[in-house]
């Protein structure tokens, strides 16, 4: 596969608040994959993806798309024709149904996909007569995904899109995405849960404070980083143990990575632990972020 | 600048506006509502101040010394400078008299059909300052012309600051929420330029507060049956490019702030002292010279006084009652058309 779009050294610094938000970053993304920037809260995701977007100057460094490198400022328009951009958190134009501002939005750039075509893919026939004041968070997610394809761009940038969704709403947006990328399209996708990342991304990059931290294929990274399982008992059994099971208190449970289980389990019968509440689950990226990083998502 | 673009962020905009009930009913109800309560209010009987206007000799001012006519009680004088004017307005019933000191001997422009112009007239005279005082020979000239109702001074300037909160916040704080809410931020992810952005939500604005302003106009005339002396077309024009200028002038507190409440502060910083300056409720003549020269900085100063020239006068673009606001207006109109250009911003970065 052919890279579609590359950061080399992206800097971005805000001399004001003495704050540099992105430190540092490269990276490639491959044609028709779908991409996610991982990381909690002010890692510096939506600053990347804003300079990816051609909204946001970087301080530094440089985006290639197709091997060309992008210009910032009022040329930038023309890059953002060949783009799809889902914000973070953006509203819509209020009085207008869901109808007219696909109409609105598709006014604005010169090759538009198919109006009927767009309300299959993004399932925006039951509300599409519906003032968009009056969107649930699911729908709305969806009428700002079919904005960001209403130009049938090659690329769809998703930052957060399922921040705030309940759990329903956000497998109903992986399947809109899965589809986006049957299509072909790639995408880059910025997230803190690490379940959709594992549910969406071809290739991820973990970023902390600015820079990312590991980066490759989701099952790559776990194989690469845990040879172990992780044994989850209520705290207050746990607790005892410090001294001699290496326990992580994570609140109402403690977790025990352990590359033996069944010597872990021995262990626990051994010092009288009542089994029934113990729990064991393969590691999640989230227990990536904590190895890598030494603390929680802040999500 | 193109112009599907351009189309389509206008009539976007629009449709918020005509949808937004509660917000496009305020804009009909306001000035409605403040014409009938100003009617009312001001059907009464007439207020027991006389005003006078005195006319001196170049390079000299009005003083008790030199003209102990201004000593009577009771009586504000001022001095005007334009005798034309100063007529005119006795012939509206604005002033009460007034008297010519740069002829010898003085004169005094009174009409008749107005009661508190013989009133005036008979206490300057039964004092003694109008007859034998610094005017011992005053010629008596009588000034023709109906009288003018406060409701005919007042539709004027309540259309106008109807205009102005119309334009001032339909522009400045609906950009600014815009930017708050990132609508702004989306927007610039798309071709559409800031130009063509900043033209649609002028051309919106301008266009409806125009036709709200209209039949707001015929509608309150239906029942007050007021002055309109001049030439509709002409009246248009002035609240056109009146209300653009207001409009730009909303562009410029918009172009970078991102906080609502700070744009409303802004916004009310501009508009009370209009609302209070630019002679809305009644005529600065007579004011301190600084708070007239204050009400020159304000366009709807100008708006309302080349309006009340078209509807009150029935004065001619021709005419310097309104080329010359209307000049200043056109001038407001471009610098902050600039200036709101200028500074404009998509988001806060």
């Amino acid at each position: 596969m052919a890279v579609i779009i590359e950061a080399r050294g992206l800097v971005k610094a805000y001399p004001k608040a003495k704050v540099q938000a992105v430190a540092g970053v490269s990276f490639a993304v491959q044609a028709g994959s779908c991409f996610g920037l991982l990381g909690p809260n002010g890692a510096g995701k939506s600053t990347t993806v804003e300079i990816l977007e051609g909204v946001s100057k970087p301080t530094a460094g440089e985006v290639l798309f197709k091997g060309e490198t992008i210009h910032f400022g009022s040329s930038a328009k023309q890059y953002r024709d060949r783009v799809g951009i889902q914000f973070q958190s953006t509203a819509l134009q209020e009085f207008l149904t869901v109808q007219e501002n696909l109409r609105f939005f598709a006014a604005l750039y010169p090759k538009t996909r198919d109006e009927q075509e767009l309300i299959k893919v993004c399932r925006l026939e039951e509300f599409l007569a519906r003032d968009t004041r009056k969107l649930s968070g699911g729908q709305r997610q969806r009428v700002l995904l079919a904005i960001a394809l209403i130009n049938d761009p090659e690329i769809v940038f998703l930052d957060e899109p399922t921040t705030g969704l309940d759990p329903q709403a956000r497998r109903n947006f992986w399947e809109l995405v899965r589809g986006i990328k049957a299509e072909g399209k790639t995408v880059l996708l910025t997230t803190h849960y690490m379940e959709e990342a594992y549910e969406l991304c071809d290739e991820i990059a973990i970023m902390d404070h600015g820079r990312i931290i590991a980066q490759g294929s989701p099952q790559t990274l776990m194989a690469e980083h845990f040879h172990e399982s992780v044994i989850e008992l209520p705290t207050t059994l746990a607790a005892p143990l410090a001294p001699q099971l290496a326990f992580v208190d994570r609140g109402e449970l403690s977790e025990l990575a352990t590359p033996d289980i069944a010597a872990s389990i021995e262990q626990l019968r051994a010092a009288g632990v009542p089994l029934t509440q113990l729990r064991i689950r393969p590691p999640t990226l989230e227990d990536l972020f904590l190895k890598l990083t030494g603390q929680d998502l802040r999500a | 600048m193109n112009l599907k673009r351009l189309g389509a962020m206008t009539w976007a905009r629009s449709l918020e506006f005509l949808r937004d009930r509660s917000a496009l009913g305020w804009n009909f109800a306001f000035p409605l509502l403040m014409v009938a309560g100003f009617a009312w209010i001001f059907s009464g009987p007439s207020q027991p101040l006389f005003k006078v206007a005195v006319l001196v000799p170049a390079g000299t001012t009005l003083t008790t010394a030199s003209q102990p006519v201004a000593a009577a009680p009771g009586v504000q004088f001022y001095d005007e400078t334009d005798e034309t004017i100063a007529r005119r307005k006795v012939a509206h019933h604005r002033i009460d008299l007034a008297i010519d000191f740069t002829e010898t001997p003085a004169r005094y422009f009174v009409n008749p059909s107005s009661e508190k112009g013989a009133a005036v007239e008979a206490l300057l005279k039964g004092s003694g300052n109008l007859a034998n005082g610094s005017a011992p020979d005053a010629i008596r000239i009588e000034e023709a012309g109906a009288g003018i109702r406060y409701v005919d001074w007042a539709v004027p300037g309540v259309l106008g600051i109807n205009l102005m909160f119309s334009c001032l916040f339909g522009i400045g704080y609906v950009i600014v929420r815009y930017r708050k809410s990132g609508y702004l931020k989306r927007l610039n992810a798309t071709p559409l330029t800031a130009a063509e952005f900043i033209v649609a939500q002028l051309l919106s604005r301008l266009v409806l507060t125009f036709l709200v302003t209209a039949v707001v106009f015929f509608g309150s005339n239906l029942f007050l049956h007021f002055r309109m002396e001049g030439s509709y077309w002409l009246l248009a024009l002035v609240t056109a490019v009146g209300s653009y200028s207001m409009i730009a002038m909303g562009l410029v507190v918009s172009a970078r702030v991102t906080s609502e409440e700070l744009a409303g502060g802004l916004l009310n910083l501009l508009s009370w002292p209009m609302m209070v300056l630019s002679g809305v409720f009644f005529s600065l003549d007579g004011a301190p010279q600084a708070v007239q020269w204050a009400s020159q900085l304000f366009p709807l100063t100008h708006l309302l006084s080349a309006a009340r020239a078209v509807m009150l006068d029935g004065a001619g673009l021709a005419s310097a009652a309104v080329a010359t606001p209307l000049l200043v207006l056109v001038a407001c109109s471009v610098v902050f058309t600039f200036l709101g250009a200028l500074g404009f911003r998509w988001t806060q970065d």
